[in-house]
């Protein structure tokens, strides 16, 4: 069991790479095989990556480094600085491969009925695991360049899944912008790590933490990597593509997609806190983060209103979700200089934002899923052409009813914790911040509750006489969800101590994940 | 090498990356915008080649290595791996846009585009 947390970091990232190439073999043989290896190898990263969690826990931050005599081995002999690639994995992205492992899990349950009748199913399912492989990557890896790499990997699999079903004419044009803000993204990604090299001739985020100088060329490698990571993640001037993108691919690649744009919020995150840390500017980003991130939650909400496409209507909630982290987070980096405040509401802030992260990755992709059974049918996405769903939909209901309060901040579901959080924290900073935040929550309930009247209430339409709850795995995928957000809800200190406070302190403290690397004595 | 100036590849890389960007903004046609995403690509490549070289010192391809110091092959690798990766992207962008020529019959990004608001 130790050797094999030993080696887990790594297990984590390449049995969903491993299982990815050999759903086609296997897939061309017999498809309930193909399906046994998709759920069991998802399934077995769940436990590794909770084995994992628990392990970090107790231990602090685990190392790896590819190629090595033995995993904590990071500088090799002879020489001054890592040079091997080295996976660093601490409390912030251990809580993302817990939610990225859940959600890629149910995505996957999701899809064993919700793509039944498209063909090409083998190589549906290899482009969901090699997505899975690059998310893991982004939130494991302790060098920049492999950052680069993952990013890769995790944008040409998920655009190619949004253009999977080619027979419409929506999901090409969605997954051409997705294609080309993702390589436009990863230029400017590249662009920064060849600025970083040039000065320092590094590339382990850890070593070169210790050495950035914030130089003219630094700064414009912030910008660089803030302006991608931020434009990949959806905040508000850089959105556009982001409801095109998401309302058209499969609901249950929406809901892996979501968590996609977690994982360059992460990313972000990191550079921000770990890379810059102490040398950044930190009052002029944070604010940035801040001042973008209302933009955000009001933009988004305030679109959402005029949707009549479910999938579009929840992609727009999303954006403006995400502002509460970036809101959340940015107070945070706005104080971290100083270290009072950092105690009396900044940790808090960041708890907040990190919390939320937590919570919108079970209801998100919980009502992506509900959109998707909608689609599933009723074959129109159009709001206005449903009606009286509840009648023969009844678990959908009630797990669409559960995502819209726990979406819309009602005490006690989850999503409350973490609003209130940030709601009290952000309020200490500017009071502002918490006024647009509540009134935001508000216009969602409000857009949330009409959605929900146009599709499951009133009588029972005519057309929709013949329509039957939607299939078993389509259920037990939410309910895998609805049941996060029950776990949530009821022990919400549990999860703050456990994995929150954690995570919020692994980013406010660069120190462990520098000396994990360097090896100097804390 | 003498008679060009140090600095020259990398006045190339971003002329490259700021013709690029205003293909990219301006440019209605699909295949002229994907042609804009490989001339970024090459500029950024172009950057990290410039970075590797070292005055005096040997490239690190030779079995048979002369006297001197050899440079690190970090920023080659670098840029075999982008190489690589920008082939997928732009084979599965020329993918994607095939199958929008199908569906609409135009590579005008103005008139293919069915999405708005």
């Amino acid at each position: 069991m130790a050797a094999l947390i030993a080696q887990s970091p790594i297990l984590i990232i390449a049995i969903p790479l491993a299982a990815a190439f050999l759903t086609l073999p296997i897939g061309m043989a017999s498809k309930k095989a193909r399906n046994a290896l998709v759920i069991v190898s998802l399934t077995f990263v769940v436990f590794l990556v909770f084995a994992l969690a628990r392990d970090i826990s107790i231990n602090g931050i685990h190392v790896y480094t590819l190629g090595a005599t033995s995993p904590d081995l990071t500088i090799p002999k002879g020489f001054m600085v890592p040079v091997r690639i080295i996976l660093e994995v601490d409390g912030m992205s251990m809580l993302m491969a817990i939610i990225w492992s859940i959600v890629s899990l149910a995505a996957a349950i999701y899809s064993l009925s919700h793509i039944a009748n498209e063909t090409g199913q083998n190589r549906f399912y290899t482009l969901l695991l090699l997505m899975v492989t690059g998310g893991f990557g982004m939130m494991f890896t302790g060098d920049l360049f492999n950052l680069f790499v993952f990013l890769e990997i995790a944008s040409i699999s998920g655009a190619a899944l949004i253009a999977f079903r080619t027979r419409f004419a929506d999901t090409q044009e969605g997954g051409f912008k997705y294609i080309v803000v993702s390589a436009i993204a990863s230029l400017m990604v590249l662009f920064a790590i060849g600025l970083l090299y040039s000065q320092y001739n590094l590339l382990n985020i850890g070593a070169l933490a210790q050495v950035i100088q914030y130089t003219t060329l630094d700064k414009i490698a912030l910008a660089l990597l803030l302006i991608a990571f931020t434009m990949k993640a959806g905040m508000v001037p850089l959105h556009l593509w982001f409801p095109d993108a998401y309302s058209v691919a499969p609901a249950s690649i929406t809901g892996m997609l979501v968590i996609t744009s977690h994982a360059c919020m992460y990313a972000a995150f990191r550079v921000c806190f770990t890379l810059y840390g102490g040398m950044l500017d930190a009052p002029v980003v944070g604010w940035i983060l801040i001042v973008f991130g209302i933009l955000s939650m009001f933009v988004g909400v305030t679109m959402a209103i005029f949707q009549k496409d479910v999938m579009r209507f929840m992609s727009y909630h999303a954006i403006s979700q995400l502002g509460y982290m970036w809101i959340g987070v940015g107070v945070g980096l706005a104080v971290l200089g100083n270290a009072d405040l950092v105690a009396t509401y900044g940790r808090d802030a960041i708890s907040g934002g990190v919390f939320h992260i937590l919570n919108h990755a079970m209801y998100k992709p919980l009502l992506f899923f509900t959109g998707g059974a909608l689609f599933h049918c009723t074959g129109t996405r159009d709001l206005t052409k449903m009606g009286g769903l509840a009648h023969k939909l009844k678990w959908t209901t009630v797990l669409y009813i559960i995502g819209t309060l726990s979406i819309s901040g009602i005490p006690p579901l989850n999503g409350f914790s973490s609003k209130i959080l940030i709601y009290e924290s952000v309020y200490q900073f500017h009071p502002i911040l918490t006024i647009t935040g509540i009134i935001v929550s508000i216009l969602t309930l409000a857009s949330f509750t009409k959605a929900f009247h146009s599709a499951f209430m009133g009588a029972e339409l005519p057309e929709y006489k013949k329509v039957k709850e939607v299939p078993r795995s389509m259920i037990i995928a939410m309910v895998i969800l609805a049941a996060g957000i029950v776990f949530i809800t009821l022990f919400p200190s549990l999860i703050v101590n456990w994995t929150i406070h954690p995570a919020a302190d692994a980013l406010i403290d660069q120190g462990p994940y520098i000396n994990a690397v360097t090896g100097a004595i804390p | 090498m003498e008679h060009i100036p140090l600095n020259f590849p990398f006045l190339a890389a971003a002329l490259l990356v700021g013709i690029s960007f205003y293909i990219i903004i301006f440019k209605k046609n699909l295949i002229k915008l994907i042609m804009g995403i490989a001339m970024m690509a090459s500029g950024v490549n172009l950057f990290l080649v410039a970075l590797g070289y070292r005055a005096g010192g040997n490239a690190p391809i030779y079995t048979d290595v002369p006297e001197g110091p050899m440079v690190l092959p970090v920023p080659q690798a670098l840029t075999l791996t982008s190489i690589v990766i920008n082939v997928a992207v732009l084979a599965l962008m020329l993918t994607i846009v095939i199958h929008i020529y199908r569906h609409t019959g135009s590579l005008d990004s103005e008139k293919s585009r069915k999405m708005k608001g």
